[in-house]
């Protein structure tokens, strides 16, 4: 009896030490732990035209503080936007319902940890955003690509446009001869 | 010549056949077995906590090295505070399941193999069977099993433990600043870097464990024979092992 007693505690102990560590290894290195055992919390939503390459697990941060999380990304396909779950930290409760949300680039191309993250900027209404409430000022993700595209084409537009009246012109005399 | 090589062919194949045949008289057994849990209770004992302190310290000593050699790397670049997430995500996706199932390969597969070879040898097998007690189900299902359980838990220990160690040896000796090490460990590493580690060091159970009792149970009993049997399950599980990790990096990528 005494033998087994002691032998059932090495294994307890064995086994609660084990599923210790493999609850630190999924809650303490990944950011998952955070959302999934933080505190008292708030959802909202948003809406976007194009969020890029958000991350579920992406910060949200008003003023540069981290006040939560993005916790589920999600297309809309009466209005073909992204619809994005915030999870709010409930000691930010004060966030006034016509506050804009925008997403931002963190560094310059979004280098290290290839990041998004959601920016909120305070409105000025009295009313406070609450859980399930939705943040209607939206501005989308900057898009490299589509911002290349455009400067690329004001370029060949411009080009055109220089030589559109060259090109016209002599037809113009021709016809005129 | 091309007899030789032709019998050697069917023989490994008839070998990998019965390993197969013998895992599922396993799988078929385990349900009956996990009704009387203090047998694989006390097998969760021999072979996970007693290779609780060898774990550990590799884990440590693992940890150490990675912490010293991914600074002396990364000082390179200028970018030592992506230590916390080169260490821990080698440790948790490779290194954590692959070195502690060959140190449980060492440690307990060993033990497993020579127990059940010797108790093969000294006919306690045959005994049992004389009693019409099934000792599939008495005596290798549990070990089986408790090979099974362990090897999770003993991977996840192994990689905390280095995961310190590295920390140890970057933070606090190297001087990469703390909070960098934690904050962009959390940032770059994802839950299924986690599952991954997690499900290789499963997958390395099942496998440490059925080749260390099968080789245990079909051992010649002889003397010899389980010191073959023996050797062969340190040796085979070792190649085993690398093999299955490279399927299952590729099939997580």
């Amino acid at each position: 009896m005494r033998k087994s007693r002691t032998l059932n505690l090495g294994t307890g102990s064995f086994v609660l030490l084990g599923f210790a560590a493999l609850f630190f290894l999924t809650t303490q290195t990944t950011s998952h732990g955070l959302a999934v055992f933080g505190p008292a919390h708030y959802q909202v939503t948003a809406k976007f035209d194009n969020i890029g390459d958000l991350k579920v697990g992406a910060p949200v941060s008003m003023s540069g503080v981290e006040v939560g999380r993005v916790t589920k990304i999600d297309f809309d396909s009466n209005e073909y936007k992204a619809v994005v779950l915030l999870r709010l930290n409930e000691r930010f409760n004060k966030i006034p319902t016509d506050s804009d949300a925008s997403i931002y680039t963190q560094g310059l191309w979004g280098g290290k940890g290839g990041g998004k993250f959601i920016g909120l900027t305070a409105g000025g209404a009295d009313t406070y955003l609450k859980d399930g409430s939705q943040i209607d000022f939206t501005q989308s993700a900057f898009v490299l690509e589509s911002l290349i595209g455009q400067v690329l084409a004001s370029f060949t537009k411009q080009k055109a446009d220089e030589q559109a009246p060259a090109r016209a012109d002599p037809k113009a005399t021709e016809k005129t001869k | 010549m091309i007899g030789e090589l032709w019998e050697s062919l069917t023989d490994a194949l008839e070998g990998l056949g019965s390993v197969v045949h013998f895992l599922f008289r396993l799988v078929v057994n385990t349900p009956r077995v996990l009704l009387r849990f203090s047998l694989i209770s006390q097998q969760i004992f021999n072979s996970g906590a007693l290779s609780l302190i060898i774990i550990m310290l590799s884990g440590l000593f693992v940890g150490m090295v990675l912490g010293l050699q991914g600074f002396q790397l990364l000082q390179r670049f200028g970018s030592e505070e992506a230590l916390g997430t080169a260490a821990t995500i080698g440790l948790v996706k490779e290194l954590g399941p692959v070195v502690t199932a060959l140190l449980f390969a060492g440690r307990a597969g060993t033990a497993l193999a020579s127990e059940l070879g010797l108790m093969r040898a000294t006919d306690q097998l045959s005994a049992m069977e004389m009693m019409a007690v099934d000792p599939i189900q008495r005596v290798v299902v549990p070990r089986f099993l408790g090979g099974v359980i362990a090897m999770p838990l003993l991977a996840g220990i192994f990689s905390v433990i280095g995961i310190y160690g590295a920390q140890l040896v970057g933070v606090q000796i190297m001087g990469v600043d703390s909070g960098s090490f934690w904050s962009q460990m959390r940032s770059a590493v994802s839950l299924s870097d986690v599952t991954e580690g997690i499900v290789k060091s499963f997958v390395f159970g099942v496998a440490c464990s059925l080749i260390a009792v099968y080789q245990g149970y079909y051992a010649t009993p002889t003397a010899e024979g389980v010191g073959r049997a023996t050797t062969t399950t340190v040796v085979t599980s070792a190649v085993v092992i690398l093999f299955l990790d490279y399927l299952i990096t590729a099939a997580f990528l």
